[in-house]
């Protein structure tokens, strides 16, 4: 019988191809200092590609992806600022290009209709319970009462006359027998 | 108990609204990314001619004259579906249509031309995307309406059908075109 790999070696090679598939977009450019490349690292991580549009560019492998990854990078090396990258791309591809989608009027409702439904919805909330408050239910009128007499002495005669059914009954039942 | 109408009204008002919203988004295409280069004036390039390697050609060929800016490839399918109707274009209407050959291969994208057609005046040869970038582009086919002056009025994203022209691009190059 041939050996089978164990979870222990199946998991450590997931992490290292994991690990490895994220070495790979990165370890072509080279970086003067860690904080160069920690900066780029953010810039990739905030840009999204255009084409595999739910992820962003750190992790799309799209041929796109790959080229405005060195666009970024080319700019760095020419010593552009962060927020002048971002601008170039944002002039040229639109703000889509963000994965965070900026707050300006026209994404006011995208960020804050959320907000604005719950605290809708907790308004009408408390203002039933408020109402529930103020006028308690009305109580029982003298025929009503009398009917919910009769319905319960009728159920209560049912359940005295009825033989012992299955042990699948709940416990309480047994308390319905006190009159 | 006493019940006003808008306790429910309101609820079911905003439930009315939030789906109606939420139904209207179900038609917007994603995918469709909207350029924010539609009103502003063409990047400038330097790009090689597709056919005559070597010969240099510069954004100037769009001043003078409307233009539809083509972004094509050998390997995009559906740049094929939609070549026959470029080429009806360019014999039908007076747009000049260049070419943008974009992430090719040479003798690839000359095989397509010789197999399909060549709607263009010309095509500029951009297989790095250094040109792409700056027009924006994502994915081919791509089409700028880009007026005499050099403005680019309209991104087309997708392949150009009977329908797409009549009813998205021509109303575009209506507008535009210059008078006189």
């Amino acid at each position: 019988m041939p050996r089978m790999p164990t979870f222990r070696a199946i998991l450590a090679a997931a992490v290292l191809a994991w690990g490895s598939a994220i070495a790979y977009t990165l370890e072509e450019f080279q970086f003067e200092s860690p904080a160069q490349e920690q900066e780029f690292r953010d810039l990739i991580n905030k840009l999204r590609c255009l084409v595999c549009q739910n992820e962003s560019l750190a992790g799309s492998q799209a041929d796109l992806a790959q080229d405005l990854r060195e666009e970024v990078y080319r700019m760095m090396q020419e010593g552009k600022a962060k927020d002048e990258i971002i601008e170039f791309l944002v002039a040229r591809y639109g703000d889509f290009v963000l994965y965070q989608p900026p707050i300006k009027p026209s994404t006011y409702l995208l960020w804050f209709g959320p907000f604005l439904l719950v605290g809708v919805g907790g308004f009408l909330l408390l203002r039933a319970l408020q109402r529930k408050k103020r006028e308690p239910e009305p109580d029982l009128t003298g025929n009503e009462r009398a009917r919910i007499d009769q319905l319960l002495t009728q159920s209560l005669n049912q359940t005295l006359t009825q033989p012992p059914t299955s042990p699948g009954k709940h416990p309480g039942d047994a308390q319905d027998r006190s009159s | 108990m006493a019940r006003s109408k808008t306790s429910y009204l309101v609820p079911l008002g905003i439930f009315i609204a939030l789906a109606a919203l939420l139904f209207y988004g179900l038609k917007l295409d994603p995918r469709k990314v909207p350029s924010p280069l539609v009103g502003q004036p063409v990047p400038s390039f330097e790009l090689e001619s597709l056919l005559e390697p070597g010969k240099t050609i510069t954004s100037d060929i769009l001043k003078g004259r409307m233009s539809l800016v083509n972004v094509w490839a050998s390997w995009c399918p559906s740049c094929r579906q939609e070549h026959a109707e470029l080429i009806r274009i360019a014999r039908e209407s007076d747009v000049q249509m260049v070419g943008f050959n974009w992430k090719d291969e040479r003798p690839a994208a000359l095989e397509m031309l010789r197999r399909y057609g060549d709607p263009y005046v010309l095509s500029v040869f951009d297989p790095d995307n250094k040109a792409g970038i700056n027009w924006g582009v994502y994915g081919a086919p791509e089409t700028f309406v880009v007026d005499a002056e050099g403005i680019i009025r309209h991104k087309r994203i997708g392949p150009i059908d009977r329908k797409v022209w009549e009813e998205e691009i021509l109303p575009v190059v209506e507008q535009y075109r210059t008078k006189g």
